[in-house]
């Protein structure tokens, strides 16, 4: 009888609460004067990769430490599973899986005892944790490693144990926060593998925070775009693709090109925006690629300015960062490698 | 409860793979045994001791025979004979000497004239523990000389009888008590302290607190793994201490008994206080650079080397409040003078409530979020 009427109950939610994992409603976090994160909404929807696309201190992280009970939100409300972050921390901590930006697996420990340990943090049963723990190895691709010390591991197998942690207590929601940071290209595509993999395996619903726009594209059904603490713009991948005006882009650099020149390239056929970007190089979005490269190339023969390179592309992510932004994503982090943050004393590398 | 366990576990498994730590924590406190407990406390001998006969009569020849006689049977120091007064305090000016006697002229006279006779001691008093023993070593002297050859029937002066209560007790076995308690601090320094610090920033307790662990087992755990490193450590530099500097008490069932509970209590007592005392700091560089002050402030006022009862006022109200006067006060007794448990039990109490305050205090200051 119960069973009934909870069953009612749940169906008297309209479909679409009921689909969602996460909501952010207002969110706001306040250092001080500073606001980190600036009233975000969005919402996830139950078995959907998530991604939170943005520079390093777009305020990515401070919204995945606020949505995993890590750090108090300053005003508006985040819902895990139905479980205010604020209210019932517990319970939303029993839901999630976390995977922290640094890598903080015990490097003394061996992947076995890590994981073992991880599994009684969160209760699970002595049974539960043997069969989980053999099952999470394999999923991983550890268990040839599973009495290896931590330290004696690569930068992506320990992402690997790491991403095996957040999930030994079955979690529903997994959090990952920018989980390829600092791999090799190889590992990173293993990293991707793996999630996929897992995904097609659990009921999970990820999100994941990176600025890389190829790991967004590849693994997101939604990306949020994040820029000074806002969210400028949610979508899947191709429709943010498509909101930008043009379907190509043109990357060209000439050699002492006139002043007016961009006025002149904004005259093709078809070009919707042009941009300086220095150094002789102009960024031309246009709707029609190939029409748009024929007339440029004529054009700068015709003025006696010489091509020094040429390429044209399908819109990337990096565009529509742009176009929402009017900064390119790879200046964000070019700016943000320049500073080098000192290593805090006892982090391994 | 498995979830303070699976935090100590954790601690454990750490421990036992780094024993640099162990080491560590063990090595100071046994050197400073070692190098302290034998640079310390010994008699002098052979200091260099100037005298000037500028009388050179019968009674100054007396003098003269009883330096010599210290010089081959107590050692305490070794006559040179100058001929120049000025000459002889120049050198304990300069540092050649360590004092200088002057017996001045007319002095055999004024011994058979009854006209106070008198010697003169130099001393460089700026080495107090030298001039003393000198200072000492020549007043028995003098006093021995005094003493009449017939002795009367009846004793005028009254004796001082200084009763000893425990065999000669060296200054090495003096400074085990204190030892034993440095190297539980120690312990607790670098595993309760600068490891959780590094762990903080690391990232390793952002871990932790993603998952549904409570705020009380998270510090409980914490604090009871950190506890038992020093008790570890403790129950080792008891035996090995006590064999260095030749303390068989160990060896007596009821005090290896009241030995392992003040361990216990001192460890708490210890991990509880670095906890709070790091509960709120965040820079790793924190802990490494209070280590130094932290260890004289606690260790040298508890009694450890010197007694409290020879320090001003404000020294002995440090004392007062220190875990480790109460620790070194309780391994004293049970080490040293064999005391039953009903001697500690004042110890035992205070080291209890101090590590129940300090955790009752930690325990909300701790932060659940990062």
């Amino acid at each position: 009888m119960s069973d009934f009427s909870a069953s009612e109950k749940n169906s008297l939610l309209p479909a679409s609460e009921a689909a969602r994992a996460i909501e952010v409603d207002h969110i706001v976090k306040k250092y001080g004067d500073f606001t980190a994160v600036d009233d975000v909404s969005f919402n996830v929807n139950n078995g959907e990769i998530f991604g939170l696309l943005g520079p390093n201190g777009a305020g990515k992280s401070t919204l995945i430490r606020m949505m995993t009970t890590l750090i108090p939100i300053t005003a508006g409300i985040a819902r895990i599973d139905g479980h205010d972050v604020a209210k019932d921390p517990d319970a939303v901590r029993r839901t999630i899986g976390v995977i922290p930006q640094a890598l903080t697996s015990d490097l003394d420990l061996t992947v076995e005892e890590n994981l073992n340990i991880y599994a009684k943090l969160y209760d699970v049963p002595a049974k539960e944790r043997k069969r989980s723990i053999e099952e999470l190895l394999g999923l991983v691709d550890l268990t040839k490693w599973r009495g290896a010390q931590t330290k004696t591991l690569s930068g992506g197998m320990r992402r690997r144990l790491e991403i095996a942690r957040g999930l030994v207590h079955h979690p529903k929601i997994f959090f990952l926060d920018e989980p390829t940071t600092g791999l090799d290209p190889v590992s990173r595509v293993a990293v991707w593998e793996m999630l996929g993999n897992i995904k097609s395996q659990r009921q999970l619903t990820i999100l994941i925070t990176t600025h890389y726009m190829d790991e967004a594209d590849r693994l997101c059904d939604r990306i949020a775009i994040v820029d000074h603490g806002k969210l400028v713009a949610l979508d899947a991948p191709m429709a943010l693709k498509a909101s930008v005006p043009g379907s190509n882009v043109i990357e060209a650099q000439f050699e002492n090109p006139p002043a007016d020149w961009e006025q002149r390239l904004h005259t093709l056929d078809e070009v919707t925006s042009v941009q300086h970007e220095g150094a002789g190089m102009y960024r031309v979005l246009t709707g029609n690629g190939s029409r748009t490269t024929t007339e440029l190339v004529e054009m700068a023969v015709a003025a006696g300015v010489p091509v020094k390179s040429l390429s044209v592309q399908n819109t990337t992510l990096d565009d529509v960062f742009v176009h929402y932004t009017g900064r390119q994503l790879r200046d964000e982090l070019q700016k943000a490698y320049a500073f080098v943050m000192p290593q805090r004393p006892g982090l391994q590398p | 409860m498995n979830r303070i366990m699976a935090i100590v576990e954790r601690e454990m498994r750490k421990f036992f793979r780094s024993p640099a730590l162990m080491l560590a924590s063990m090595i100071f406190p046994l050197v400073q045994l070692v190098i302290l407990g034998n640079a310390f406390g010994g008699k002098i001998r052979d200091a260099r001791l100037a005298v000037v006969d500028e009388d050179g009569g019968t009674q100054a020849l007396k003098i003269r025979e009883a330096f010599d006689s210290v010089r081959v049977n107590i050692r305490t120091f070794v006559p040179i004979y100058y001929d120049d007064e000025k000459k002889a305090v120049e050198d304990v000016r300069n540092g050649k000497l360590d004092g200088a006697v002057i017996i001045p002229p007319q002095f055999s006279r004024r011994v058979y004239e009854v006209n106070h006779p008198q010697i003169a001691v130099v001393v460089d008093n700026s080495d107090n523990f030298m001039s003393s023993a000198l200072e000492s070593e020549l007043t028995d002297l003098v006093n021995a000389l005094n003493q009449p050859q017939v002795e009367p029937r009846i004793l005028q002066q009254t004796a001082l009888e200084i009763v000893e209560l425990y065999p000669y007790i060296e200054y090495m076995k003096y400074l085990l008590p204190g030892s034993l308690a440095l190297a539980m601090f120690v312990s607790v320094m670098i595993g309760g302290g600068m490891l959780y610090i590094d762990d903080k920033a690391r990232g390793v307790h952002e871990g932790y607190l993603v998952t549904p662990i409570t705020k009380l087992e998270l510090v409980l755990g914490l604090n009871l793994a950190g506890a038992i490193k020093a008790v570890m450590t403790g129950v080792i530099i008891c035996v090995i201490g006590s064999l260095i500097a030749g303390v068989s008490t160990i060896f007596n069932p009821v005090t290896m008994l009241g030995l392992l509970v003040m361990i216990v209590l001192t460890s708490l007592a210890f991990n509880t206080m670095m906890f709070l005392l790091m509960v709120r700091i965040e820079d790793p560089l924190v802990p490494r650079a209070m280590f130094g002050i932290l260890n004289t402030l606690l260790f040298f006022p508890s009694g450890s080397i010197y007694p409290i009862q020879a320090f001003p006022s404000w020294l002995r109200a440090i004392a007062r409040v220190d875990p480790f006067t109460y620790a070194v006060d309780g391994f004293k007794c049970l080490l040293l003078k064999e005391t039953t448990l009903a001697a500690v039990w004042g110890d035992m109490l205070f080291l209890s409530l101090f590590a129940a305050i300090t955790l009752g205090i930690a325990i909300p200051l701790f932060k659940r979020t990062l």
